[in-house]
């Protein structure tokens, strides 16, 4: 029988979509003259959205006839979604305008990208999963391609939009296999499914083969990576940022509601699985980088290998290894914002700073801003006590307590390889001539929250209890 | 009876979608396009889903085709050089394609699906459809609206660009004068010029 569905659960997504259909109509109406007005308008969006959405947590379930679920782990994620996605585009603004790009077309994909972000969060069913899935890419491919005079970018977004639709063709391939032994498409009842039936685990993990081949795409996993470097390098640094930042926490909200809160029980199946990705992702990610000279390439092996760490964590099959994993969703988002934060301050009018190179004497002309890059250099490579170092430390500890001492040495030898690279750009940046006059044209409230965002990952690994205290929560 | 049409039609509709990517003729690509939904069509019907079917020849190869043909004939692509490296990689390709297929068909030698398909008997398929997707389905049938809105910005982003729009101006046409667009020219005929020079 049929039930009205409890709409309150759903608020921020309803009024996410509302507020893109009237920015949309501003942007159709307005045209580019009043593009300042979009971008506050989206600005103040995504803002009362994450007050819709801290103001609602506590309360959850399923609702719209299951699915969609409301719980702990989707308002954190929510949350976390719409206030990075804040400091991307306050960070890309002055780096769109300089390139004419800054077009209200842009504000409106972000703004339904979120939405597809928000979607997939909340997803307890595999068409409501695929359809938010479906949803953010498409903005992101038009994204990409939107800078339409640059090659590069246009051959980006050529190879994103294939690669990106035939994962997805893989990721519907598995659902429909797995829909057709357990006969339900909900997550919850898949799940009911799974834990009863005997003798279909073969199949079970031939579809399950082909939903991780998805996800591994969307996360970027060795080996299936190989979008990634060109489209970071390739898409313009704002887009870059964009698709660097928030949809890796919606994949992580894909993968723990497919296979931890779907496919628990096929564990033994999927943890081999996982362990071939992340140690794979951790060697090529952390290996390659070396030999990258730009800067925005390097950044993309080292997500690779980043992605690597917080596959490990999910794998361990744990509470704690999946709070681990979500800490260290968070913290990379937060890095990545900083780090692509800094190329877009940098970079101005004819000028991008994506080169390593670029950052030769930075330290000479604006000392605060080498010291920031130093300290998120040195987070990304792991040391204390910066975020990154309690990320990597519960990563590794949680595949320890599984007894999966291999893969966690792995991880150590990769993320030793791994900080030469991140110790080269800090040498650069103090050791070398400059080779260009380092300018910051940015306002100063971009440059205060840039650096009030790096200070938090300092911060964060001082005192990390707090924020590990709230994803343990999560998975309770 | 209804496994041997089955079978008929699933190796039609095979053929049609490899025949679709094989093929160097966009034109004939995109004919083969009708052929495979066409089939698919013909095995929903089969699954007494006769709505869906006709939907899908109704959509798909109704609109959708038209439009592709639109952009396969507009667009002037030349495809020797597109195709060059199919022979080459060829044999690779097929052998890991075998490959993936042999494993599948090792993976799967026993029949699991086991879902006794019900037909609701009384029902009208259509109604009970739509009752479904505004009800039940509501949330994802919303999303995917959305979706389609997104496609549309998204289309328009990339193509509709302020100097490359040619916009017609009904007043400016009107107002044209003849000495703007005519200019008379005075051409000598090529027979004087030949008497010319022989004189």
């Amino acid at each position: 029988m049929f039930q009205v569905p409890n709409m309150q659960f759903a608020l921020p997504e309803m009024f996410l979509l509302g507020m893109a259909c009237v920015i949309l109509l501003l942007v159709a109406f307005t045209g580019v003259r009043r593009v300042e007005w979009v971008y506050g308008l989206s600005q103040l969006t995504l803002l009362s959205t994450a007050l819709i959405i801290f103001w609602s947590i506590g309360d959850g379930g399923l609702t719209f006839a299951d699915t969609y679920v409301k719980d702990s782990l989707s308002d954190l994620l929510k949350l976390s979604i719409c206030l990075v996605n804040v400091l991307v585009l306050l960070y890309s603004s002055a780096y769109l305008k300089a390139r004419q790009l800054m077009q209200g077309e842009f504000y409106v994909l972000a703004i339904f990208a979120t939405l597809g972000m928000l979607i997939m969060v909340s997803a307890y069913h595999f068409l409501t999963l695929y359809l938010g899935l479906e949803l953010l890419s498409l903005c992101l491919y038009a994204m990409v391609a939107m800078q339409r005079d640059s090659a590069v970018a246009t051959e980006a977004a050529m190879k994103y939009f294939i690669l990106g639709a035939i994962a997805s063709g893989m990721l519907l391939y598995g659902m429909s296999i797995i829909y057709g032994i357990t006969g339900s498409l909900a997550l919850g009842e898949v799940a009911a499914a799974v834990s009863m039936s005997t003798g279909n685990e073969t199949i079970l993990s031939f579809g399950l083969v082909f939903l991780i081949i998805g996800i591994g795409f969307k996360f970027g996993a060795v080996p299936f990576h190989m979008w990634l470097p060109d489209v970071y390098h390739g898409a313009p640094t704002a887009m870059t940022l964009f698709i660097a930042a928030a949809p890796k926490i919606a994949a992580f909200a894909m993968l723990v509601r497919l296979l931890v809160e779907g496919l628990i029980d096929l564990h033994s199946h999927w943890q081999d699985m996982l362990i071939m990705l992340a140690v794979l992702s951790m060697i090529v990610g952390n290996v390659v980088a070396i030999a990258q000279t730009n800067l925005k390439r390097m950044l993309a092996y080292s997500t690779i290998s980043h992605v690597g760490f917080l596959l490990m964590g999910v794998l361990s099959g744990t509470q704690e290894g999946f709070a681990a994993s979500l800490f260290y969703t968070l913290i990379y988002a937060l890095m990545t914002l900083g780090a692509f934060g800094m190329i877009l301050l940098l970079s101005r009018q004819g000028y991008e700073a994506e080169n390593i190179e670029d950052f030769k004497g930075l330290s000479r002309k604006q000392p605060w801003f080498a010291l920031m890059m130093m300290i998120l250099m040195f987070s990304m490579a792991g040391i204390p006590p910066l975020a990154g170092f309690y990320a990597k430390l519960l990563v590794i500890k949680s595949v320890i307590d599984v007894d999966l001492l291999s893969v966690a040495i792995v991880a150590v030898i990769t993320s030793v390889i791994g900080a030469f690279y991140y110790l080269r750009v800090i040498k650069v940046m103090y050791f070398d001539k400059p080779l260009v006059e380092h300018t910051v044209t940015a306002s100063s409230l971009v440059q205060i929250i840039l650096s009030a965002n790096i200070l938090m990952v300092l911060g964060l690994g001082l005192f990390p209890g707090m924020l590990m205290k709230i994803c343990s929560i999560v998975f309770v | 009876m209804e496994k041997i049409i089955f079978y008929a039609f699933a190796a039609i509709l095979l053929f049609a979608a490899t025949m679709v990517i094989t093929v160097r003729n966009p034109v004939r690509a995109a004919l083969f396009l009708v052929l495979a939904f066409f089939t698919s069509a013909a095995i929903w019907l089969m699954l007494q889903a006769e709505f869906l079917a006709i939907s899908l020849v109704l959509v798909y190869v109704g609109a959708v085709l038209v439009l592709f043909l639109f952009v396969v004939m507009m667009l002037d692509i030349d495809l020797a050089p597109l195709q060059e490296g199919f022979t080459k990689y060829l044999p690779l390709g097929i052998i890991v394609a075998a490959l993936i297929v042999a494993e599948m068909i090792t993976v799967l030698n026993a029949p699991q699906f086991d879902i006794a398909a019900t037909a609701v008997a009384g029902e009208s398929n259509t109604r009970m459809l739509g009752r479904l997707l505004y009800t039940v389905y509501v949330y994802p049938f919303e999303i995917a609206s959305v979706i389609l809105t997104v496609a549309i910005v998204a289309a328009i982003t990339l193509t509709l660009r302020e100097h490359s729009r040619k916009l017609q101006d009904p007043g400016k046409q009107v107002a044209v004068r003849k000495q703007e667009r005519v200019r008379l020219v005075d051409l000598r005929s090529a027979k004087v010029d030949k008497e010319e020079k022989q004189s």
